[in-house]
């Protein structure tokens, strides 16, 4: 997954709603970021440095909610832990498991001032 | 501020893009306020790592009002509510682009691969093999160079190049842009070629029809394991180079049976772009695809028309 893009991602949500919402600093931004996102947590942290940079957001404290990977096991037919994609089923050992949480990628809210 | 037309794309250039003053954006994206953002030196000078992370592993705020620790601590300080996918605004223009090629009858596809797996190589062949029958454009996407784009140039089919500096990959909002400098005619192919990255052009949408994965045998067999995300978000694989198989130990069936196991639904098709070995399947795929595209346009005109001619026999018989 690529950091620098999603860094710039939560920068353009957060200054379309700085410019819906007419606020002119933010202290706190609160993500949600789901285990099977395939971010790296460190390398986003250090894309935001850059990016937050000069912005309503320099100097924000980032909030991060990390959710758990679940999946549905078509084998056995019922809702499993995930530790990994395309990892096999921790019941039973086969390759059928969708994804049902863990992969969000969401800006949830902010602090303005 | 991006100096290509300010719209926030950082460091991305589009050819032809920067010699106009004024341009018009009749493709089908929208530029909201505060789409531009500054980033001018940001990633060029060093500073302290400065961002600190609150981590809370498992723990699901949901629910209304202020969560705990999150409520407003200063007096002029209010919490605004959110809620959108960081890659929302990408999924948006892709939407856009997908709308725009459905009207138009084209047939976007967006070829990923490792750089060197030979995509603007089968490209050149694709687009000589097919232009007698098809309408074909190309956008190229590649940090640096326009040579891909003059490489499609050269076979006569309209190309443009995006150069996305140091993004490695494209997104749907660039694809916008080079779509509006192409000016594509209806019911044509269009080939987007993505930056050489396995990783994260598989996250984002370019409102193509299919992503279509080139894997050389070059490579290891062990690739779809390795780069998972992309061979799940593809709809077929091209396994390339298959003339060098008798000077390499690259074992076809296993390679597929990884890929499977990633994607059930995985098309897989042999091909070498340089011989021209398989290349008969993979264009009957392209044009396949292209004739359902024509088709979609034609029944929504012919939608159109019927509704049209209804309408004035009714106002006929009121008037
Ligand atoms: N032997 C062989 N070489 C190929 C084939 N396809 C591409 N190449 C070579 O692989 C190299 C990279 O190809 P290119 O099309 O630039 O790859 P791209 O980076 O994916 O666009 C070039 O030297 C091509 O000539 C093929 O089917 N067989
Ligand atoms: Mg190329
Ligand atoms: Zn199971
Ligand atoms: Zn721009
Ligand atoms: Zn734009
Ligand atoms: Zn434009
Ligand atoms: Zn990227």
């Amino acid at each position: 997954m690529h950091e620098m893009s999603l860094a710039e991602g939560i920068l353009q949500i957060v200054e379309d709603a700085a410019a819906r919402q007419g606020f002119k600093r933010v202290t706190e931004v609160r993500l949600e970021i789901g285990a099977l996102a395939g971010v790296e947590i460190e390398a986003l942290g250090f894309c935001l440095d850059v990016v937050l940079k000069d912005s309503v957001a320099e100097g924000a404290r980032i909030e991060l909610e990390k959710t758990p990977g679940t999946g549905y096991c078509l084998g056995c037919g019922e809702t499993v832990p995930v530790n990994a994609l395309y990892e096999a089923c921790p019941n039973c050992g086969g390759y059928q498991v969708q994804a049902t949480g863990g992969t969000e990628m969401r800006v949830k809210d902010l602090l303005v001032e | 501020m991006c100096t290509v037309c300010g719209c926030g794309q950082g460091e991305t250039r589009i050819e032809g893009h920067d010699d106009e003053n004024a341009h018009g954006h009749d493709h089908p994206h929208t530029h909201e306020p505060g789409h531009a953002h500054s980033h001018a030196d940001g990633a060029t000078h060093s500073h302290p790592h400065a961002t600190h992370f609150h981590q809370h592993q498992g723990d699901l705020h949901y629910g209304l009002g202020p969560a705990h620790a999150h409520a407003p601590g200063l007096s002029q300080e209010r919490m605004v509510r959110i809620e959108q996918d960081i890659l929302g605004k990408n999924n948006a223009y892709a939407d856009g682009n997908r709308k725009h090629f459905a009207e138009h009858g084209i047939f976007a596809v967006n070829l990923v691969s490792s750089p060197g797996s030979g995509k603007t190589t089968l490209l050149v062949k694709s687009i000589d093999l097919l232009k007698d029958k098809a309408k074909v454009a190309v956008v190229e996407g590649d940090q640096q160079t326009s040579n891909d784009a003059d490489r499609i140039r050269a076979t006569g089919a309209p190309a443009i190049q995006v150069n996305t500096g140091k993004g490695c990959h494209l997104d749907a909002h660039m694809v916008g842009h080079a779509l509006e400098r192409l000016a594509l005619p209806d019911d044509s192919l269009l080939m987007i070629e993505n930056v050489g990255n396995l990783v994260c052009p598989a996250a984002f949408d370019l409102g193509e029809a299919h992503k279509v994965v080139i894997l050389s045998v070059t490579e290891g067999e062990d690739k779809p394991l390795k780069y998972p995300d992309m061979f799940n978000a593809a709809d077929l694989m091209l396994l390339n180079k298959i003339d060098l198989l008798p000077y390499l130990n690259f074992d076809v069936a296993q390679c597929i049976e990884y890929a499977r196991r990633i994607n059930p639904k995985l098309e897989v098709m042999q091909v070498s772009a340089t011989s021209g070995a398989g290349m008969e399947e993979w264009l009957a795929w392209l044009t396949a695809g292209l004739d359902v595209a024509i088709a979609a346009r034609q029944q929504n005109v012919n939608l159109l028309k019927k509704r049209i001619a209804e309408l004035e026999a009714r106002l006929a018989v009121n008037g």
